[in-house]
């Protein structure tokens, strides 16, 4: 799309741009929604899981300096926030903007952890646009091999 | 066998699965057209960019590392492949395309042809 540069919000983008949206899932079937997700279409968009040892938060953020992004815990609530910089020459009048669909600016993201997590041992990675934060279980909260006597 | 399965599993799944259209900013200035897309999950190995005449595609597989012990509680991304397809116009010069993938981002710049970079006309006076 590229041509016909006059007409930006084309039919043919708008329906690009609902598709976007649309193929995104709204949450699991069946999954209570949390009193803290947002509209869809948020940025960074999440997925939580949840293994016999830890929860698992995934936020889709690309393009983001890694020491830029604050991530932090408090009384069971993750908050992942920094800022993304618009990547459009601000102050140049020759420059023609055809589409703008990546969101720019402060972001902040909250997800509710479960109660059975140890706050103090948390990992967090960023790859390839991924931010990945690891939360352990408590200890009282993973499974435990009870030997029999 | 059990291996087997997995595999029949991820390939099906890749094929009926529409990729999502990757959000992207496009401006151009004198010199050429910019394209960013954000792709998170993308690596280098896993992109693809092409050009078919002037359709340029971009396409791109994301790749999660999820335990495989964890169970999902809450999905707001499913969709494993982006993709998204431009047409091109004739001033562009598809030669010299520069493809740039970093953190999830893909920035892509098309230069002009020479020709087609904007000069200014004397005026003369007579």
């Amino acid at each position: 799309m590229l041509d016909n540069m006059h007409t930006p919000q084309r039919l043919s983008e708008q329906l690009e741009t609902m598709h976007r949206l649309l193929s995104r899932s709204f949450g699991l079937d069946g999954a209570p929604g949390s009193i803290r997700s947002v509209a869809y279409g948020a940025f960074p968009e999440i997925n939580v899981g949840r293994t016999p040892a830890s929860i698992e938060v995934f936020a889709f953020a690309p393009g983001i300096d890694a020491a830029s992004i604050d991530v932090t815990i408090e009384r069971n609530v993750l908050k992942i926030s920094g800022s993304r910089a618009s990547a459009i020459p601000q102050r140049d009048v020759q420059v023609q903007l055809y589409s703008n669909e990546r969101p720019e600016g402060r972001f902040s993201r909250a997800v509710t952890l479960p109660d059975d997590v140890d706050p103090l041992k948390v990992q967090a990675k960023y790859r390839d646009g991924i931010l990945r934060v690891s939360i352990a279980l408590s200890a009282a909260a993973q499974p435990q091999r009870i030997a029999v006597q | 066998m059990a291996e087997r399965t997995e595999l029949t599993t991820a390939t099906s799944a890749g094929a009926n699965e529409r990729p999502v259209s990757p959000a992207v900013d496009i401006f151009e200035d004198a010199g050429g057209i910019t394209l960013l897309a954000d792709m998170p999950g993308v690596s280098k190995d896993r992109l693809d960019v092409k050009l078919d005449g002037d359709t340029l595609s971009v396409e791109g597989r994301v790749e999660l590392d999820m335990p495989s012990d964890m169970r999902a509680l809450w999905a707001e991304v499913s969709v494993p492949r982006f993709r998204r397809t431009f047409t091109l116009s004739r001033e562009l010069d598809t030669g010299r395309i520069e493809a740039n993938l970093k953190d999830g981002l893909l920035t892509l710049r098309v230069p002009k042809q020479a020709h087609a970079q904007p000069r200014r006309i004397e005026v003369s006076s007579a």
